[in-house]
């Protein structure tokens, strides 16, 4: 567990960028920390690893001090994934991987052995392990980058914006990623993003601050959205918080309906308004309504049980039937949510 | 084409009379003294500019002393400084010659190496610190194999003017190719002129070659780029 006890940073010029911060980064969990430029996120993480000394207030790893250690040690100690990933030009791949158990003493042969691990580890093709970092691209050396860091084996892994200068589509399978490993590792994990999309995705807990280093509101995700705790906090959400709640409510209790399929080229005897039409393996092929019977409308699905009620939403909103198809893991139709459904299981929402 | 003719007739007479290769004034001899006076008042030079402006650019404390070097190397007239040295110390030994030269081209050398470390990105310096590494580790393993390219062309900078400069050291009674010239160019012995200007041009061109070689050697193909993206 990290423990910031009101901890302040005040530079020689009087700018206070960190002011009385009092929070806890519990064991094993992500804890974000998220706010606009100017609110001293990263002057927080960076005080953990001693790259930045506090001025009062003490930062305690599990009790103990961090300011009572000397940083080099410390820092071994402790993963740190930075913006641009930050590797060592001039050394392989599997070299900067290996950067800490190097400077930890570790036999070499033991060090790359444990580095090429960890390249599979986080997705990464054995092969790249003799390239040089400029023959990477953007995504793939931020990802040796969180190699990089967890190659000693560290409890604590501090992360500053690491996925913020990739683009979009390569940030969610990182994002994605990430979360994969935790599952795995179970790291106590600071984060710090200016995203607020990328908080509540990754965060077990998400503490905003506010410009001059305060902390406006520390909760899980859900809580967050649903009680922000000032104006602050609930303009720093954006206006569609209460649709991104929806992503924590489960697909699972979602009543589906089974009667409204029909396989393709099967006679369609019946007096609703839409029938989805099933390929003869079980996958959605296109919704056909009965006004215009010869034709393929598009359809949106979800996986059931996993997905999100966004998501759910998300599919139903896609088509012109309204409804939603629910698939399983391998693509399968498994049923279609209906408005009523999807409506029913929006009430229940409303109501927390 | 009178002038080419001349050219390489005179080239011919350097180098075809086997009186000019061998003794005290023979060309191996010559160039031994070339070499020795060069590669002396370099290692010099490298051994304290290097360091210096590994510690400046690595502390960041000193500056001025690069900046003040830079400006001298520009205002101090070459043969000036020879000459001046010669008529202080006396032409008893080559120390006369070797300190002008030490301290001409120990700017380039110094410039290009603070250069080089203070030009690291500073993401990457943060990096190595994040990472645990200490103050001088974070030097030698990661600015200065970073930063190599930059020294090493400071180095050979350095080399060329150095070559250069003691071919006029000649003119102090220095050995060394420039002798020919110099000579050559008293005694209007015009074969002996163009022949040295070409064991000098060559030299210099051999030396050259010999820093790209060693760049090739040194520096990680990371940080040239030398290797095609696969």
């Amino acid at each position: 567990m990290i423990t910031f006890d009101s901890v302040t940073k005040r530079y020689p010029d009087g700018t206070v960028a960190v002011d009385r911060l009092s929070l806890e980064a519990p064991t094993g969990e992500i804890t974000v920390l998220v706010g606009p430029s100017g609110c001293g996120k990263t002057t927080s993480l960076r005080m953990i690893n001693r790259m930045i000394d506090a001025s009062e207030g003490r930062i305690l790893l599990d009790g103990v001090p961090v300011q009572g250690i000397d940083p080099p040690t410390l820092r071994r100690g402790i993963g740190y994934v930075i913006q641009q990933a930050g590797l060592f030009p001039h050394r392989k791949i599997v070299d900067n991987i290996a950067t800490v158990p190097y400077l930890l003493g570790w036999d070499k042969k033991k060090a790359r052995a444990r580095a090429m691990e960890l390249l599979e580890r986080v997705g990464l093709d054995p092969a790249l392990a003799g390239r040089y970092p400029f023959q990477l691209s953007g995504g793939q050396q931020q990802r040796v980058g969180v190699a990089r860091a967890l190659a000693a084996d560290p409890p604590v892994l501090l992360m500053d914006e690491p996925f913020s200068a990739v683009d979009p589509i390569v940030r969610t399978s990182l994002q994605d990623e990430l979360l994969r490993l935790q599952a795995e590792l179970n790291k106590t994990i600071v984060f710090v993003t200016h995203d607020i999309d990328e908080a509540i995705k990754l965060g077990d807990r998400v503490a905003v601050l506010r410009v001059g280093g305060t902390l406006a509101q520390l909760a899980d995700p859900k809580t967050l959205l649903s009680e922000p705790a000032d104006d602050f906090v609930r303009e720093f959400l954006g206006h569609d918080r209460g649709i991104r709640r929806l992503q924590f409510i489960s697909t699972e209790g979602l009543r589906l309906r089974t009667d409204l399929t029909v396989e393709e080229g099967a006679e369609r005897g019946t007096s609703e308004p839409w029938l989805l039409v099933v390929s003869g393996d079980g996958r959605p092929v296109g919704w056909v309504s009965g006004a215009r019977p010869g034709e393929l409308e598009p359809y949106g699905t979800f996986v059931y049980g996993r997905d999100s009620m966004r998501s759910a939403l998300d599919a139903a909103l896609l088509s012109p039937s309204g409804c939603s198809v629910a698939v399983d893991e391998q693509g399968k139709v498994v049923g279609v949510a209906t408005r009523e459904a999807l409506d029913q299981a929006l009430a229940e929402a409303a109501d927390g | 084409m009178g002038w080419l003719t001349a050219f390489f007739s005179w080239l011919g007479e350097f180098f075809g009379n086997p009186e000019n290769w061998s003794g005290p004034d023979g060309i191996p001899m010559r160039l031994l003294e070339h070499l020795e006076f060069s590669a002396l008042a370099l290692a010099l030079a490298a051994l304290i500019a290097v360091p210096l402006g590994l510690l400046i650019g690595h502390t960041g404390r000193g500056e001025v002393l690069v900046v003040v070097s830079a400006n001298l190397a520009r205002a101090l007239p070459t043969l000036g400084l020879l000459v001046m040295f010669v008529l202080l110390l006396g032409a008893a030994s080559i120390w006369p010659v070797i300190i002008p030269l030490v301290l001409l081209s120990v700017p380039p050398i110094l410039v290009n190496t603070y250069e080089g470390i203070r030009g690291v990105d500073p993401e990457l310096r943060d990096a190595a610190y994040g990472m645990g590494l200490r103050g001088p580790q974070v030097l030698l393993r990661v600015l200065v194999p970073v930063a190599l390219p930059l020294i090493l062309l400071g180095c050979r900078l350095s080399a060329i003017q150095v070559v250069a400069t003691t071919t006029v050291a000649a003119y102090t009674g220095l050995g060394g190719l420039g002798r020919y010239v110099i000579d050559g160019f008293a005694t209007k012995d015009y074969a002996s002129v163009v022949g040295g200007s070409v064991l000098i041009v060559l030299f210099a061109l051999v030396v050259q070659t010999l820093f790209t070689l060693a760049q090739r050697v040194t520096v990680s193909p990371g940080v040239s780029q030398r290797l095609k993206v696969r």
